[in-house]
């Protein structure tokens, strides 16, 4: 009977994480229109041509990419019960998501020092604010990956911190999905001039 | 240190005082009383960090209630401007401040009173209907609601510190940009709702998850209640366009605070994109209240009428469409942008097509009460009031929906008339008619019949008279938002007062019969099932026990709870032994087991959360950036605590 009922609030929370996430989607949803209707408004400004430096943002998404992957290793770890893998690649995910983050704020740093920031234009406001967001969300995910971790390390493997673990996973490829469609309109686009 | 708050913020003219006067007077009134009745402990334990749905409910709906005296009050300081203000009189209100208070009462009644009264509804409501102890994340619901009060204290915030938006209900760009809006009311507007719309998205996500997973055994979809039904169509268009309504308001946060230029006028800024993206939201919004409306009309109708709602699976597919329609019709708020013939008719279409479904509903009421025998209490009398406005404003809908006519009456008080015909005559009045039909099952005791219905046609009457004239003045040419206006306008823009002030007597007979329902609660006690009802809500009893139900029924079919009585349904009835016994069979004291029950334990965090929210909003709005630093590391705690807590529940036996 307790059995049951712990399946069912798992069960239960994991459904009420997808419905987030898809409500989430619409969110970036929402900001990758503004970008396809601002995209042209440079008004003197740098376009998406000038921006899109494409050996660098492979290696973000490189990063991603693999932080994706650890924690994939971390769910299959968990599932197996090897609490010391699970944590270290969870700590591998922490260093590759925190990794893209400071590549990417470098960027913005860049960007801004050239006087190309978020206010020179509404296509660099678009620009800003959807990689923003993205990157709000990856800051937010280390946040929680850290709380994870420590929950980790001190309770061990339990029915909560798997269900965690689950979620987080979740969370963490929606980021990376997310990821693509940005690599895909914004770079690889703007490289084309589209 | 504080940013660009100074004492300045605090000084306003003659009326605005009155009006700051009265927000801290009463309260110092609130404070005062919880202090000398030394009720502040139990307020805090029984109240502020509860976790139970029927509490929430409760609250949801005295926040609705405090929020509508003073939208109501917004309302008729317009009506009365509006009346005097013409020709050379100015009228007792300054343009500016005129603008301030329709912004106020349209962000108030939307936004404060009607999404907090539908959401206190379906608290109340949803979890004993579909036979569950409580909703899928009690914590999440107490979280959403705090939220929900930070917001409107935002606002209320605005009337003493500062000034409130003067833009419009939805804050239209440029003028809502930092070029023509200067001051903080706009940031108000921004944060007030940026922080109760993430209140209301995550209760959407709470209530799709509660109807989806947390039914009855064998409750299946087409058993559930048409009222579960609308509410789930309802939270799914939250869920959908809510996201969009927080991408809108963020991107003019960043152009007001970060200099961005998302839709200004220059530095290639386009105006357009937020009013498409805000209809996005808003026109789903509209469906978000109405939606739940529909449902509780099918609730009481069929009790009222004492028969089996007709045509509930069109009820079923109505709302399901409705649902689905209601994301393609938002251009035709904005036809006179200029999208094109094509593009119009397009929408136009659209929108009359929505008509249909809801149609299909009118037609089942009607026939679910062709050949009942009516009753015509309180509930019943609202619902008459319902459908006669309703159908009125959905045909100047269908008016509107012509481009062709909307280029003429577009921003004019024919407008004004037609979405106040749906929004008083179908959602406040479903509200209403939800309250009169609940209220027994939340408090136990019945409402008076007499003074609810001098409620009732007061607001009719008023509403007509208050309306009505604006249909036609807008068809002489009259356009919304004036703080003074044409002479030949003001016969009707008096009669439209009146109205305003007979709307008025209604909320004053309203209060009136609260209080008078208290005081002969005694005489008055609902027993569990008063109505005759079908739903299971009226299975248990008034007011409903923490657990709401000591054994979950068992569903065999639509109408779970007419099934028990008539003794055809499933356990529930049958481990009592006393199949045909009407309400209360499923209550532990009259069953021979006892049963171990899992609740979830109170907690303050919710009640944290959004207190760290509204201080960082409040920062936001006065540039006081280590308080909105700290308000987001606060929120981001409180939520780490709470996810890493693992003792959540506590057991109770019954």
């Amino acid at each position: 009977m307790k059995k049951h009922e712990h399946t069912s609030v798992s069960d239960r929370n994991l459904f009420g994480f997808w419905v987030y996430l898809m409500s989430d989607c619409v969110i970036f949803a929402g900001l990758f229109a503004t970008y396809a209707v601002l995209g042209h408004a440079t008004f003197g400004g740098p376009g998406s041509y000038e921006l899109a430096n494409l050996p660098f943002v492979f290696v973000e998404t490189m990063l991603l990419l693999t932080s994706s992957f650890t924690a994939g290793l971390a769910l299959l770890s968990a599932k197996q019960g090897n609490k010391k893998t699970v944590v270290a690649a969870l700590l591998a995910t922490l260093l590759l998501g925190a990794a893209f983050l400071s590549m990417e704020i470098s960027e913005f740093i860049g960007l801004a020092a050239e006087g190309s920031g978020p206010g020179r234009s509404a296509f660099l406001s678009a620009f800003f604010t959807l990689l923003g967001t993205h990157g709000l969300h990856v800051f937010l995910g280390l946040v929680w990956l850290i709380a994870l971790i420590i929950s980790v390390v001190r309770r061990g493997l339990t029915d909560g911190n798997s269900r965690k673990l689950m979620m987080f996973s979740l969370f963490w490829h929606f980021l990376d999905i997310i990821w693509i469609f940005i690599f895909t309109f914004v770079y690889l686009f703007g490289t084309l001039a589209l | 240190m504080l940013g660009k708050l100074t004492l300045d913020a605090f000084i306003h003219g003659p009326i605005e005082t009155g009006a700051q006067l009265i927000v801290i007077l009463g309260a110092l009134l609130v404070i005062g009383l919880l202090t000398y009745f030394k009720k502040w402990k139990w307020l805090y334990r029984e109240w502020l960090t509860t976790v139970d749905h029927k509490k929430i409910g409760v609250m949801y709906i005295i926040l609705a209630a405090v929020m509508l005296l003073r939208g109501a009050a917004d309302a008729l300081m317009m009506r009365a401007q509006q009346a005097v203000a013409v020709g050379e009189n100015v009228g007792y209100l300054d343009p500016a401040h005129y603008s301030q208070i329709f912004s106020a009462h349209g962000v108030i009644m939307i936004f404060f009173v009607a999404m907090p009264f539908m959401f206190g509804l379906i608290n109340f409501v949803i979890p004993l209907q579909i036979g569950s102890r409580d909703v899928a994340y009690p914590f999440l619901n107490s979280m959403s609601f705090w939220l929900t009060v930070a917001g409107a204290m935002l606002v209320n915030a605005s009337l003493v510190i500062g000034e409130f938006s003067g833009t419009g209900w939805l804050a239209y760009p440029p003028l809502s940009e930092l070029q023509y809006s200067p001051g903080v009311g706009v940031d108000y507007y921004i944060w007030a709702l940026q922080i109760s719309g993430a209140g209301t998205l995550l209760s959407g996500i709470n209530f799709v998850a509660t109807i989806l997973k947390m039914r009855a055994p064998g409750m299946k979809l087409m058993h559930m209640p048409i009222f579960s039904w609308t509410t789930l169509a309802s939270m799914i268009l939250v869920i959908a366009s809510f996201p969009i309504l927080t991408v809108t308001l963020a991107l003019l946060g960043l152009d007001r605070t970060l200099g961005m230029h998302f839709f200004t006028t220059d530095l290639g800024g386009n105006a357009m994109m937020y009013i498409n993206l805000i209809w996005a939201w808003g026109h789903p919004e509209v469906y978000i209240l109405m939606l739940p409306m529909f449902g509780v009309f099918s609730e009481l109708v069929p009790v009222f009428a004492q028969k089996r709602l007709f045509g509930y699976v069109s009820m079923v597919w109505a709302t399901m469409l409705i649902c689905i329609l209601s994301f393609v019709v938002w251009v035709h708020h904005f036809f006179t942008m200029g999208a094109g013939a094509n593009v119009n008719a397009f929408f136009g279409i659209m929108t009359m097509v929505i008509a249909i479904p809801t149609g299909v509903k009118v037609f089942n009421w009607l026939f679910t009460m062709f050949r009942g025998r009516i009753i015509f209490k309180t509930p019943m009398l609202w619902f008459m009031g319902f459908i006669t406005t309703f159908i009125l404003g959905g045909m100047t809908g269908v008016m509107l929906a012509m481009p062709g006519i909307d280029f003429e009456l577009h921003n004019s008080l024919f407008l004004v008339a037609h979405f106040h015909n749906m929004v008083i005559g179908g959602v406040v009045f479903g509200l209403f008619a939800g309250l009169a039909y609940w209220f027994p099952k939340i408090f136990g005791f019945m409402l008076n019949e007499r003074l609810g219905a001098y409620a009732f046609w007061c607001w009719l009457i008023g509403f007509l008279l208050a309306f009505m004239p604006l249909y036609a003045l807008g068809l002489m040419g009259a356009t919304r938002r004036l703080s003074q206006v044409e002479p030949q306008w003001q016969p009707l823009l008096i009669v439209a007062a009146v109205g305003a002030c007979v709307i008025a007597l209604g909320i004053f007979f309203q209060v009136l019969q609260i209080i008078v329902s208290v005081l002969q609660r005694k005489k008055n006690p609902a027993g569990n099932d008063p109505w005759g009802g079908r739903t299971l809500e009226w299975a248990t009893s008034s007011p409903p026990p923490a657990y709401n139900f000591a054994h979950i029924p068992e569903v065999s079919g639509r109408d779970a709870f007419w099934l028990i009585k008539q003794g055809t349904s499933g356990s529930a009835s049958a481990s009592t032994g006393s199949a045909t016994s009407t309400a209360g069979s499923l209550n532990a004291n009259e069953s021979a087991g006892l049963v171990k029950i899992e609740l979830p334990k109170n907690t303050p965090l919710g009640l944290f959360i959004a207190v760290a929210a509204g201080a960082g909003g409040f920062a936001l709005v006065w540039h006081i950036w280590w308080l909105a630093a700290l308000g987001a590391v606060l929120v981001v705690a409180c939520a780490l605590i709470r996810s890493f807590d693992e003792e959540v529940e506590y057991e109770i036996t019954v």
